[in-house]
């Protein structure tokens, strides 16, 4: 491992004001940074540590709206009543990240700025995402990449909470040397043909300082449905984050968002208007899961996610849509 | 090299040591006489480094040493009142659990974790606070069945680690 310095940032604004200097980079808890630092896939000459900022690590709330520190652990995260009670589909993706080990010492802002973990990216090949000029998944091992939303990389994005956080509809408020800004979570990840090198909007001096979630409607539940290929310590094979607003049987609003299918969280904005002042029958959630993968584009090896997909959308949709 | 100071509590009893930016807390520990903790994969895998951090199970091969300045460090050394076992290592001898004993400091100090937070544990609320432990030998149903005894036998902690 190269030789680097460690500083403490005092608060968030002096965060970015460090980050500033030559080959800089931003830790929080350190499990996904610490990972590619002994792969030679970063090789910073700073490390800006995060958590000496007081506070960040913490859920509060005013006037109806939640705000969660983005250094939050993703255990306690998890474990945090409020969080688990009404907005269920982040304590459930949370809780489904890694191993207890990793969900100790890893945050929600590194959950989701984590970078991808395309095998061809993690060992050293000179892809889009480590710089290089192409995707090795295209003509190669393709099994685990993306359906929608692919090229020129194929990356699936990683996160088990950004699809939530989509689904709830958060916003992240983003700190930078002219202060702070607040971005839509779906705004803040971006497709490969935007920056094929880059999975969101945060520039290179910018940290996600803490994520806004809006106050919970009232008969609102949610989900979030995780397929592993075995029963721990893996990415989504797929996923799906699922808020649902009902008025008794019938689903007045929804906002469904897919893991593990696409290089950001994959939103399914005609599924959710399908679904809209109806009540969601098996033959309804169906329709919608025919719906969710029109449009789908798979690889030579991962067309298995098609059926795959259309049964975590229909089954997650009914058992939610019916749970007493 | 630049250097630096670290102030850590292991086992109960303070240390200061000094480190380079980029020790790993694994490597500090292991240079320091805490054989107990394992290096395994280097990332994040198999979680035979696993120490507690303020009571904790995280990945020491994850962490750098920098990161816990401050911190309370328990290694499966600190876990043994001088001669008397603890209640999990004595169920992990009672029922077998340990056959090459690699993954045994790590799973013991992740089981201890679950048992001060939830000391009457469901069998996969067990499971689940061992998923970041590899083991190649046991198959782990000797383990979980040695955390469920352990748990039975332990008499129940008054302090209890959030």
């Amino acid at each position: 491992m190269k030789s680097f310095a460690n500083v403490n940032a005092r608060d968030a604004k002096d965060a970015v004001a460090k980050l500033g200097q030559p080959n800089a980079v931003a830790v929080g808890g350190g499990s996904d940074l610490l990972g590619m630092v002994k792969e030679h896939l970063v090789e910073p000459d700073v490390l800006v540590h995060l958590k000496s900022i007081r506070k960040l690590d913490q859920v509060s709330a005013k006037a109806g709206e939640v705000q969660i520190g983005g250094l939050i652990t993703l255990d306690t995260l998890s474990r945090e009543p409020a969080i688990r009670s009404r907005y269920t589909v982040l304590a459930e993706a949370a809780e489904s990240v890694g191993t207890p080990q990793i969900r100790n010492a890893g945050t929600l802002a590194g959950n989701v700025c984590q970078r991808p973990w395309c095998w061809y990216y993690r060992n050293g090949f000179p892809c889009f995402k480590a710089g290089g000029k192409q995707c090795f998944s295209i003509t190669g091992e393709n099994q685990f990449h993306a359906i929608f939303g692919g090229g020129p990389s194929f990356i699936v994005h990683p996160s088990d909470t950004a699809p939530a956080l989509v689904a709830l509809d958060a916003k992240f408020r983003v700190t930078n040397s002219d202060g702070e800004r607040t971005i839509p979570a779906a705004e803040f990840f971006a497709l490969p043909r935007v920056d094929a090198a880059r999975e969101n909007v945060l520039a290179q001096d910018e940290i996600l300082t803490a994520v806004d979630l809006p106050a919970a409607r009232p008969h609102t539940r949610s989900t979030y449905h995780k397929v592993l290929d075995r029963e721990a310590w893996t990415h989504a094979v797929v996923s799906a984050a699922i808020v649902l607003e009902m008025d008794q049987q019938v689903c007045k609003s929804a906002r469904i968002v897919l893991g593990g299918v696409a290089p950001i969280p994959w939103r399914l904005p005609k599924v959710e208007a399908m679904l809209a002042g109806k009540p969601i029958t098996p033959e309804l959630a169906a329709q919608a899961a025919e719906a969710a993968l029109e449009g789908a584009n798979p690889l030579a090896k991962n067309a298995y996610k098609v059926p795959l997909t259309k049964a975590v959308v229909r089954r997650t949709l009914l058992s939610l849509a019916t749970k007493a | 090299m630049k250097t630096m100071s670290l102030c850590v509590t292991v086992n109960g009893e303070s240390k200061q040591w000094t480190i380079a930016p980029g020790d790993l807390l694994l490597d500090v520990l292991r240079r320091e006489g805490y054989f107990g903790v394992k290096r395994g994969c280097e990332k994040g895998e198999c979680g035979a480094c696993t120490v507690l951090v303020h009571g904790k199970p995280v990945n020491s091969c994850l962490i750098f040493a920098a990161q816990v300045e401050g911190g309370e460090i328990l290694t499966i050394e600190g876990l043994a009142q001088g001669d008397t076992l603890d209640p999990l290592q004595e169920a992990f001898l009672d029922h077998g659990a340990v056959q090459c004993g690699f993954c045994t400091p790590g799973m013991i100090l992740a089981a201890k974790a679950l048992l001060d937070r939830q000391p009457h544990p469901t069998e996969e609320q067990v499971r689940e606070a061992l998923a970041g432990n590899y083991c190649r030998c046991t198959g782990y149903r000797k383990p979980v069945e040695a955390v469920l005894a352990a748990a039975a036998r332990r008499k129940v902690p008054t302090e209890v680690a959030r």
